[in-house]
């Protein structure tokens, strides 16, 4: 068990770095994907997306010298690296919708043993619109979803997903504090664990069945 | 033709009830001076078309704070709580459309198509009461042309005949909409003469343009 909650995004975000190779063009989400800019190993240049319009986007910049003209998707100013370009919306999502983008990062209140996201409403209590949640699901070649294993205890990877879903079957990879969690065409495929917990704690802590290979590695964080 | 005009020149163009497509992403890209426009004309029953509602005290957001808007056709709503706010309270219809899809449907209006077909929303909510059509065994959705009365956009350097070129990620819904509406109004940073934009450097063709207002600078614009 991992309880606190920094150390749990900054393992999940660590860890899905890992996942990203020299050359790809990547979009992460609002909120703890992206922190996994933060952990880019060394050697591996990765472009990063933004949807609202850039190619190439770089960190925040120093305060003070902030571009009022260039945002990010969170409405952050940020900055750009040399070889970053800028287009409009229409092109930005033939970017995403086209499989043009590499990976995708999102976050999510439920997945589940089908690949299926559910991250834009809860019916009744948040309905903050899925901005461009649904086309990145949905077109980028490779979606990982970054989540802490469970929401005040209750787990997240479920059989079935409750809520209104962003995608349908689309979620290749599952990210969490304590495994790394394949979708395949079987199920819900346990590849890693953290070292701080056993696989019965993660299985008492997810609702979807897994199947558990005699190989579960450590998650090298 | 004289396209740059006043403020004041503009105030017959606007009535209740219109629907109106206004350039932005969260505020950034969104001529705010013709929101201020809108406020001091107090025209109401607006359907705005836009990326999102922004923030309370910023571009769209206003508009929602002041209450001239019956209907909003957005992706995101969740930077602005006063949008969820008056549509709990049933004083607002919100249609939320994925945002690449959002943008696709404005293109196609602006170009002449009957629709365009997206796997984005195949599965989810979005699918409700709409046509799915199947090509190369693949499932879509048809999503159908959205046009509007006039459309309300920001550039950058704007030239007298109304070519623009626009900074930064200001460019985002911009072009689209200046495409999809009867009447484009354009709010400039920065008005020059014919011919200081290069050819191809312009990234909205003048032809597009109606009018042309001064706008502030910056984020003050």
């Amino acid at each position: 068990m991992i309880t606190d909650q920094e150390l749990a995004k900054q393992i999940i975000a660590k860890r899905i770095a890992k996942e990203l190779k020299d050359g790809q063009l990547v979009n992460l989400g609002i909120g703890l994907p992206t922190l996994v800019a933060n952990y880019i190993p060394e050697g591996v240049h990765v472009i990063f997306q933004s949807e609202n319009g850039i190619t190439g986007m770089g960190p925040m910049p120093e305060p003070g010298k902030e571009d009022v003209n260039i945002i990010n998707a969170g409405g952050q100013y940020v900055t750009v690296l040399p070889g970053a370009a800028f287009f409009d919306s229409a092109f930005s999502f033939a970017l995403i919708r086209g499989g043009h983008v590499d990976v995708t990062v999102l976050g999510a209140l439920e997945v589940d043993e089908e690949g299926n996201l559910a991250n834009w409403i809860i019916p009744g209590k948040l309905v903050p619109g899925m901005g461009g949640a649904m086309d990145l699901a949905t077109g980028a070649k490779r979606v990982i979803v970054a989540m802490q294993h469970t929401a005040k205890g209750q787990p997240k990877i479920l059989k079935k997903c409750r809520l209104p879903l962003t995608a349908k079957g689309k979620v290749s990879l599952i990210v969490t504090e304590l495994a790394v969690i394949e979708v395949t065409k079987e199920g819900l495929l346990l590849k890693e664990i953290h070292r701080d917990t056993s696989i019965e704690e993660v299985k008492s802590l997810t609702e979807a069945n897994l199947i558990i290979p005699d190989d579960v590695k450590y998650m090298d964080v | 033709m004289r396209k740059v005009v006043t403020f004041e020149e503009l105030k017959p163009l606007f009535k209740d009830g219109m629907t109106l497509m206004i350039g932005g992403f969260l505020a950034n890209g969104t001529p705010e001076k013709l929101i201020d426009l809108l406020i001091e004309l107090n025209v109401k029953d607006l359907t705005i078309i836009a990326n999102d509602t922004s923030f309370p005290d910023r571009g769209i957001g206003r508009l929602v704070v002041a209450g001239l808007v019956k209907k909003v056709i957005t992706s995101h709503i969740g930077t602005n709580p006063v949008t969820g706010k008056l549509m709990n309270e049933g004083k607002i219809e919100v249609e939320l459309v994925p945002q690449g899809t959002l943008a696709e449907r404005i293109r196609a209006y602006g170009a002449g198509l009957g629709g365009i077909l997206t796997p984005t929303g195949v599965g989810t909510m979005v699918e409700e009461g709409k046509q799915k059509i199947t090509v190369n065994g693949k499932e879509y959705l048809l999503e159908l042309p959205l046009g509007a009365d006039i459309a309300l956009i920001r550039g950058s350097i704007v030239d007298e005949f109304g070519n623009i070129y626009y900074k930064g990620t200001t460019r985002n819904f911009n072009p689209i909409m200046a495409l999809a509406a009867k009447t484009v109004i354009v709010e400039a940073e920065k008005i020059v003469k014919v011919g200081e934009i290069k050819p191809e450097d312009v990234m909205t063709p003048g032809v597009l343009v109606d009018y042309i207002v001064k706008g502030g600078e910056g984020d003050d614009n």
